[in-house]
């Protein structure tokens, strides 16, 4: 499928000085706080509690960045999320692929009845299922494990309906026929004819995915504890509570849970804004 | 839906004529009629997963909602009817909760939204460095609740805060952020504000860039305003868009949790010493992880979905007084 190209779409109106100066405060804006994070992370609370607050980086970044990842545990935190938020990415493509095929190209019984219910539930908040939630894992004897998070999340509406409307276009129904008339099973199929057309939409799922899961707060914090096997958010929520009194090695810590994402979001950038604004568009907005 | 049904229908002939040569495999005219396990075998994986930790929680939080289960024993569970809701009515806590919820929604809602609807006008035009301000755009969406958090509550400190110190270079006293009721809830609003306006301008972005260009030609050609174009050509083709992010943005203003958690660092559950800017998540985690009542952390969570249905039921209502209803022919091409 070939989406036209952004310049296609983009107004031919040329950007002014104005609009420089705008984007540019919008900018500044944006990243500030990160900046400010590096700064107070490189300082001593000391010289964070002074007027004025420092604007440049100190000498103490080395310090403070050891001291989180010893004291408040945040490298064996980053590294239970990097498994949890690379298990759940995985697991979601994987899920979402092989439903949204059957839901795009498939005809069974119940079948909008099917979807109009993995739909409603986009709806509903989260909060609505934690209490069950909880005992589960409580008998089950889950809590503190990092299974308790990441099975829940493997369950992607989203990642349901966005590989639905992707394979609905990207694959030819001709395609499939072919491929049935050669006499291909499901399995066979799914491998050579389905998965090449859904490659692109489950990258950009893998990574929205991914940065959903990194950044998961309400059902961590409430399922891991800062003493078992906490992922950063929960690490960082103990930080916050005044575990390790240090203000600016708390913000090494929220550096440190940030930075990895940040370098994924420098590196893959493009390809994050154009899942970001095609997963609305069309997951969504135009369903 | 229907398009794609009536797409795949079309090729098969009503009288299928046997080619000469081999048979054709019978799978392939009889898929269609006969029972073939593989799209609940595709389904599977997705639907038991559902079932065990999305619509199994669901339905069992309404049952909790009718128990008192305490987290002491979660095992024991006591039928006490609707004695959790009636509860919840007589709570001044959660009113005060459900008033913060709502006040602190709409300090973030609605800015959040207008500035998203602004920075996407700006990027709407050829520019140099288009990819770079994107990112940029999505850089606040990529940091986490708590490392924002955290440094909001810093930059807000009431004694050395960066925030106070910039009010007091341009001549104001410094303001209680912490404590102050207003303020507080301004601060942990700002919070979202700054996470989500880039995310939500993306999608505003990728919705105008659907708009047809000629319609502005068009409309250009009338003699219609820079502004007359944004009103009668950008918003109504914004329509889906503004939908989706009203939608997201109202959701996740009913579940506001993580904001007002941190940013009470040290009071934690009750959102401030005063309870300033206790939401209903945070109430909710309180109550049941706290207070230890997990029966009555489930009727919060049934009065939270509430909420939501009323909210949105308003907004269908106020459509439907106030404006005309769309038409329908369009959608078919």
């Amino acid at each position: 499928m070939r989406t036209p190209t952004r310049a296609a779409g983009t107004s031919t109106r040329r950007a002014g000085w104005g609009t420089y100066t705008l984007l540019a405060l919008f900018s500044l804006v944006s990243l500030f706080p990160l900046l400010w994070t590096a700064v107070a992370a490189s300082r001593t609370s000391t010289r964070l509690a002074a007027t004025p607050p420092p604007f440049r980086l100190g000498r103490n970044l080395p310090r403070n960045l050891t001291i989180a990842w010893t004291d408040a545990r945040l490298g064996e935190a980053l590294a239970n999320t990097a498994l949890v938020a690379g298990a759940v990415a995985a697991g979601t493509v994987a899920f979402s692929t092989l439903a949204g095929f059957a839901f795009a190209k498939l005809r069974f019984r119940f079948k909008s009845a099917l979807l109009l219910l993995v739909a409603g539930t986009m709806l509903i908040p989260p909060q609505l299922g934690v209490v069950p939630l909880y005992l589960l894992i409580a008998r089950l004897r889950w809590t503190d494990e990092l299974q308790a998070v990441v099975l829940p999340s493997l369950v992607s509406a989203f990642g349901v309906f966005f590989m639905r409307q992707h394979l609905q276009r990207a694959l030819p129904s001709e395609l499939l026929e072919a491929a049935r008339v050669d006499g291909a099973g499901t399995v066979r199929t799914l491998w050579h004819v389905v998965l090449p057309a859904a490659r692109p939409a489950m990258a950009v799922l893998a990574m929205l995915s991914f940065v959903a899961a990194w950044n998961d707060f309400f059902w961590p914090v409430l399922a891991l504890t800062q003493t078992g096997n906490p992922t950063v958010q929960v690490a960082l929520t103990g930080l916050g509570r005044g575990y390790v009194p240090d203000q600016s090695v708390v913000m090494a810590g929220a550096l440190l849970g940030t930075l990895p994402l940040l370098v994924v979001l420098a590196v893959f950038g493009r390809h994050i804004v154009g899942g970001v604004m095609r997963g609305a568009v069309k997951g969504w907005v135009k369903g | 839906m229907t398009e794609t049904r009536a797409a795949t229908e079309a090729p098969a002939p009503a009288n299928p004529v046997r080619p000469a040569g081999p048979l054709p495999p019978a799978r392939a005219t009889r898929a269609r009629t006969r029972f073939s396990p593989a799209p609940y075998l595709l389904l599977a994986p997705f639907l038991l997963l559902f079932a065990a930790f999305g619509l199994f929680p669901l339905l069992a939080t309404a049952w909790a909602s009718l128990h008192r289960v305490e987290l002491t024993a979660p095992g024991q569970a006591e039928w006490v009817g609707l004695r959790n809701y009636s509860r919840l009515l007589d709570d001044a806590f959660f009113w005060n909760a459900l008033l913060n919820t709502v006040t602190i929604g709409v300090l973030a809602t609605v800015p959040q939204l207008l500035l998203a609807l602004g920075v996407a006008q700006l990027l709407d035009v050829r520019l140099r460095a288009r990819g770079v301000f994107r990112v940029v755009a999505l850089a606040p969406y990529a940091t986490s609740v708590a490392a924002a958090t955290l440094v909001f509550a810093l930059f807000f400190g009431r004694d050395h805060g960066m925030a106070n110190w910039l009010l007091g270079t341009v001549g104001f006293g410094p303001v209680d952020w912490q404590n102050g009721p207003w303020a507080s809830r301004l601060a942990v609003a700002s919070i979202v504000v700054w996470r989500w306006t880039g995310y939500n301008a993306l999608i505003y972005l990728a919705a105008m860039q659907t708009v047809p260009r000629e319609l502005y030609e068009a409309a250009a050609l009338d003699g219609a305003s820079r502004w007359r174009q944004f009103l009668h050509v950008t918003l109504p083709g914004l329509r889906p868009a503004l939908a989706f992010t009203g939608l997201v943005s109202t959701i996740g203003a009913v579940q506001l949790f993580g904001e007002p958690l941190l940013y009470g660092s040290g009071a934690g559950a009750s959102g401030g010493a005063d309870h300033q800017f206790q939401t209903l998540g945070l109430y909710l985690y309180e109550q049941g992880w706290v207070n230890l009542h997990l029966g009555r952390a489930a009727a919060i969570a049934w009065a939270m979905l509430l909420i939501l249905v009323v909210a949105f039921a308003l907004v269908r209502l106020l459509r439907l007084l106030l404006l005309p209803r769309p038409k329908r022919s369009g959608r078919a091409a």
